[in-house]
């Protein structure tokens, strides 16, 4: 057994309006002298710390927790986990 | 008519809600701590608004989570009627009782403003004594009102007849305007829009009655039922 710590990132799906990641782009980013951005989308991120028994197991335990208590919607959100050692 | 008002750590409506149900509309109104089993008489439920549990992580899913939604999920079921109003109406939507979610307002911003609804279904407990698109004015208070559903979601909707309530111009980007949807049975009702800050004249410069008839309805449904 080990700890391992996991990142959630949650943002919304393609296609679902992102009002701050747009504001931010538009009128902040773009706003500046950095022109190559085409893109910005906003996102929450929850960082877990586990005891398992591999990074594996980690990250699906985790997984398995955000669907159970949905700790993301899954209509318009989709997540991605990452799990590194401690 | 005994009503119950479930309060959540973080609900602000409730004191509101159980004033129009009681001194407006002559119900019998119980408080429902959200830790303790639902009372087992009641004629209706009815979740306020507010901003249960800070509304952290996204309003309305830790409420979702509570004893007492279990409790609420089987009287549903049994086809008592259920009104969630704004956070209530989140707290709904994230234990799976009604479809869709919300999202916050496209413009970020808190909105607190009179907005115009149409009613869309009248055979709910809450809009039996509405007619087809009546028009209700009526306040709205929310950060994370943009109901959103996807594109096979709102066909279902709208072949289902779910939709109930409707703002009648663009108020912050909800798919289709809606305010409010219910059920499949029609029983379980939920609207951001909050009737209980407009069913009074002496709170509502516009016109009373039509939030008036959202509690009237109610009355109507239960009274057809004793």
């Amino acid at each position: 057994m080990g700890d391992y710590r996991v990142h959630v990132t949650i943002e919304n799906k393609p296609g679902i309006s992102d009002p701050e990641g747009k504001t931010i782009l538009n009128d902040l980013v773009l706003k500046g002298t950095h022109q190559s951005v085409s893109k910005i989308n906003t996102a929450k991120m929850l960082k877990f710390t586990i005891t398992e028994n591999s990074k594996e197991s980690a990250k699906s335990k985790v997984k398995e927790i955000c669907d159970e208590l949905r700790i993301y919607n899954s209509m318009v959100s989709v997540v991605t986990i990452d799990a590194f050692d401690a | 008519m005994n009503v119950g008002v479930i309060v959540f750590p973080g609900s602000n409506c409730d004191r509101d809600m159980f004033h129009v149900l009681s001194d407006v509309f002559h119900m019998t109104p119980q408080y429902c701590w959200h830790d303790k089993p639902l009372p087992e008489n009641l004629d209706a439920v009815v979740l306020p608004g507010g901003f249960s549990y800070g509304d952290r992580l996204r309003a309305g899913v830790i409420a979702a989570h509570s004893p007492i939604i279990q409790d609420v999920k089987k009287i549903a079921e049994k086809g008592i009627p259920i009104l969630g109003v704004c956070n209530g109406f989140q707290i709904l939507v994230e234990s799976g009782l009604l479809p869709g979610v919300l999202l916050k307002n496209d413009s970020l911003n808190f909105m607190c403003e009179w907005t115009n609804l149409t009613v869309e279904n009248n055979k709910t407990p809450f809009t039996n004594k509405f007619e087809l698109n009546e028009k209700i004015p009526i306040p709205i208070a929310n950060g994370d009102g943009r109901y959103f559903v996807d594109d096979e979601t709102l066909k279902q909707l709208e072949r289902k007849n779910q939709i109930v309530f409707k703002y009648d111009q663009v108020v912050n980007g909800s798919s289709n305007q809606i305010a409010g949807v219910c059920n499949e049975d029609g029983n379980v009702v939920g609207m951001m829009p909050h009737p209980e800050r407009a069913a009074e004249p002496e709170i509502n410069p516009h016109d009373n009655k039509p939030s008036s008839l959202i509690f009237e309805s109610l009355l109507k449904k239960i009274g057809a039922n004793n």
